[in-house]
């Protein structure tokens, strides 16, 4: 242990508190790096968020608008759209002459969007749900468990088609519908049974024997042993997000303009799929990252798990 | 039991009234209302409108129309679809059975295969068949479903033509048939129930019997329920045509299959693997039991509890596996119908959809738990 993160007497409150969040981060990050998975699963984030990023950058100087709008470009200097891959186009373009490269870069950024909402929804949801269901108990914890084993049950993805037929969804309120399906289910059921063993620790009974409210012992006692578990899930939840996405965009159940279950069913409607991998480009680009990115999220949980669960790790 | 089975039960239908709240509240919330459809047409005078609203129920306040919601719906009227012109409940009662023998046999064989795949690769930890699976079972677990089910529709039916592409029957075949696809499609599923349950059954009397040979009895009896089935089939004239629906299920089963293997698969490992340093399995190698015994009788035996209780959470999962193969594959069935419905906007028929789905995924869900009991001898419900 290196100096600085140990705690000394002379150090102020949050010095000290600072001290300890470090010192358990590092240790987590130990824990974490031990299986590689875990790893591979970031690096793979890491790429697709650079190529999030990187998209408004690479308009904003290299690419021209007309040419690489990933919605309304197109390309009048190549003939024959689909083009294949060439130095103009790095991925070839799709059936209306728009840049296949430009495209995915420009989805990832909707799809990390996507993912954040929901995951902070899941998070927000659950943690609450469970904290709530198993303090109080009683007729509050029988009617969200009820609930819970509704949306447990309920096939999400039907769900979701039915609400769009009912409403118009876009990322944002799919994210915000996905963040609740699986808050309100696995997430919140995990956490309830986690949240019943925080319960009877002795430090909630002195804090209620304190005077404290139940306001403040759910907030500053339960929920801070809570939130790893509630992140475990919301790894799954984001797979789940990406994944959900994709496939109604792809029937075009969604109103959303461009992302990767566009750009497959663009290539289907265009009927280019009887060619099976000869217009490769229009189809494994965007299929490749749809998998990519929600086994790289998966893959990240995974590698949470023996972090989270101590009952995982090695001995 | 008995209280345990009532509690359950009891337990589910607060669930489904859950549940059609739900729904009703969500259909509430929309913008709009199922007679705007109708009201679109401009040569409407206002009365007209009124009148129109009025035999909807729309002017009545709203706990009259939820009361008369639940009330249709335990008469089984779910309402009638714009687009069929038909009521909802005749379409999804024409379209289930093709949807329950996909579902069933799609579950059934990557549930095998799954627990199959997994014990094998449970025994040879370490070697380069476990790295080689657990990392193309994360791959086929997340995979993008349609895009799968597309490479394999070119692949296996452009490509090669070995199998039909969508679709579940051959027009040309059909179109002197003496009888209606739906009436061969309740004979599958019978036969498939009827075997299948004969099947497990005998199963569970020779297993709790350890009678010498059980394994060649089995198949024995397999292959006689088999030969009785065909010659059944042929008979009766109908074995071409089921044929031809078999034909046509392989590749959305094939498809569904290959998903949802993976998860069982890696399930069943890592639950093996927790069982592996337990006394029982030290008794048995000690007891000098072929490893093969001691895999498929003492370890997978009891790593079959945790791979069940998936199963029974990864139900919903497969009904929507489902909605997209059958989307894919154009496989008319439940799945499709809801999408198809979504799509173009019939409500009515894509709400009824939906709850035909909760329902069904409830009821799967309960007869899942009672399996449970008698699977595992430990848990008693009292």
């Amino acid at each position: 242990m290196t100096a600085g993160i140990e705690p000394r007497a002379t150090d102020r409150y949050y010095e000290i508190r600072a001290g300890l969040f470090l010192r358990q981060m590092r240790e987590s990050w130990k824990l974490f790096a031990e299986s590689r998975i875990g790893l591979i699963g970031i690096g793979v984030i890491v790429f697709f968020g650079l190529m999030a990023v990187a998209h408004p950058i690479l308009m904003a100087t290299v690419w021209e608008y007309r040419v690489y709008h990933p919605v309304i470009g197109f390309d009048g200097e190549m003939v024959g759209h689909p083009t294949p891959p060439s130095a103009r186009h790095l991925l070839g373009t799709d059936p209306l002459g728009r840049d296949i490269l430009s495209m995915l870069m420009h989805s990832t950024q909707s799809e990390f969007l996507l993912g954040i909402v929901a995951a902070i929804v899941t998070v927000v949801v659950g943690t609450a749900v469970g904290a709530a269901s198993a303090y109080f108990g009683g007729w509050l914890d029988s009617v969200l468990m009820r609930i819970s084993d509704l949306v447990i049950m309920m096939p999400s993805l039907s769900l979701y088609i039915v609400l769009g037929t009912l409403f118009d969804l876009n990322f944002t309120t799919l994210a915000i519908a996905i963040g609740l399906v699986s808050g309100l289910g696995a997430t919140a059921v995990i956490i309830k049974s986690q949240a019943m063993t925080v319960k009877v620790k002795p430090y909630v009974e002195a804090a209620r024997g304190a005077g404290g409210s139940h306001f403040h012992i759910i907030t500053t006692h339960m929920i801070p042993n809570l939130v790893p578990l509630a992140f475990l899930y919301m790894m799954f939840t984001v797979t789940g997000a990406i994944f959900s996405e994709a496939v109604l965009s792809f029937f075009g159940i969604l109103n959303v303009r461009m992302s990767w279950g566009i750009m497959i069913n663009t290539a289907q409607s265009s009927g280019y799929l009887g060619f099976g991998l000869e217009y490769w480009w229009l189809l494994v680009p965007a299929g490749l990252s749809i998998t990519l990115l929600c086994a790289s999220f998966y893959l990240v949980g995974r590698g949470l798990d023996p972090v989270v669960n101590p009952r995982l790790r090695r001995g | 039991m008995s209280k345990y089975l009532l509690n359950r039960t009891a337990q589910s239908i607060v669930v489904l009234f859950v549940f059609l709240t739900l729904v009703f509240v969500l259909v509430q919330a929309q913008p709009g209302d199922y007679a705007d459809v109708f009201l679109q047409n401009p040569r409407l005078t206002t009365e007209d409108r009124l009148e129109l609203r009025k035999s909807f129920g729309l002017d009545r306040p709203m706990y009259v129309q939820y009361a008369l919601y639940v009330r249709n719906f335990v008469k089984g009227d779910l309402g009638t679809s714009f687009q069929h012109q038909r009521p909802v409940t005749d379409v999804i009662k024409e379209r289930l059975p093709r949807t329950v023998l996909l579902f069933v046999t799609a579950t059934v064989v990557s549930f095998y295969m799954g627990f199959t795949l997994g014990k094998i690769i449970a025994w040879r930890r370490g070697q380069f068949v476990e790295y080689a699976s657990t990392i193309s079972g994360v791959f086929l677990f997340t995979i993008f479903l349609p895009w799968l089910g597309l490479m394999a529709l070119w692949l296996f039916g452009l490509e090669l033509g070995w199998l039909p592409l969508g679709k579940f029957l051959s027009p040309r075949l059909w179109s002197d048939a003496p009888f209606n696809a739906n009436y061969v499609f309740h004979r599958l599923l019978w036969s498939v129930f009827l075997g299948g349950g004969i099947l497990i059954a005998v199963m569970f009397i020779l297993n709790s019997r350890r009678m010498p040979g059980r394994a060649a009895m089995l198949f024995g009896l397999a292959g006689l329920l088999g030969l009785a089935g065909w010659f059944w089939w042929s008979t009766a004239g109908l074995a071409p045509y089921a044929a031809d629906i078999l034909k046509h299920m392989v590749l959305p089963v094939g498809v569904l299959t290959v998903v949802s293997f993976a998860g069982t698969m890696l399930l069943t490992r890592n639950s093996m693997l927790e069982l592996l340093r337990e006394d029982f399995v030290l008794a048995a190698r000690a007891k000098g039991l072929p490893e093969k015994t001691i895999r498929d009788h003492h370890v997978a035996r009891n790593a079959l509890l945790p791979v069940v209780t998936s199963l029974m959470f990864s139900l919903a999962g497969a009904i929507d596996g489902g909605v997209i193969t059958e989307s894919i594959f154009s496989w008319p069935g439940l799945g499709l119908t809801l999408l198809e419905s979504a799509v173009v906007g019939d409500m009515p028929l894509a709400v009824g959809a939906f709850v035909f789905t909760g329902v069904f995924s409830l009821a799967a869900h309960v007869v899942a738990d009672v399996l449970y009991v008698f699977l595992d001898p430990r848990i008693r419900y009292s």
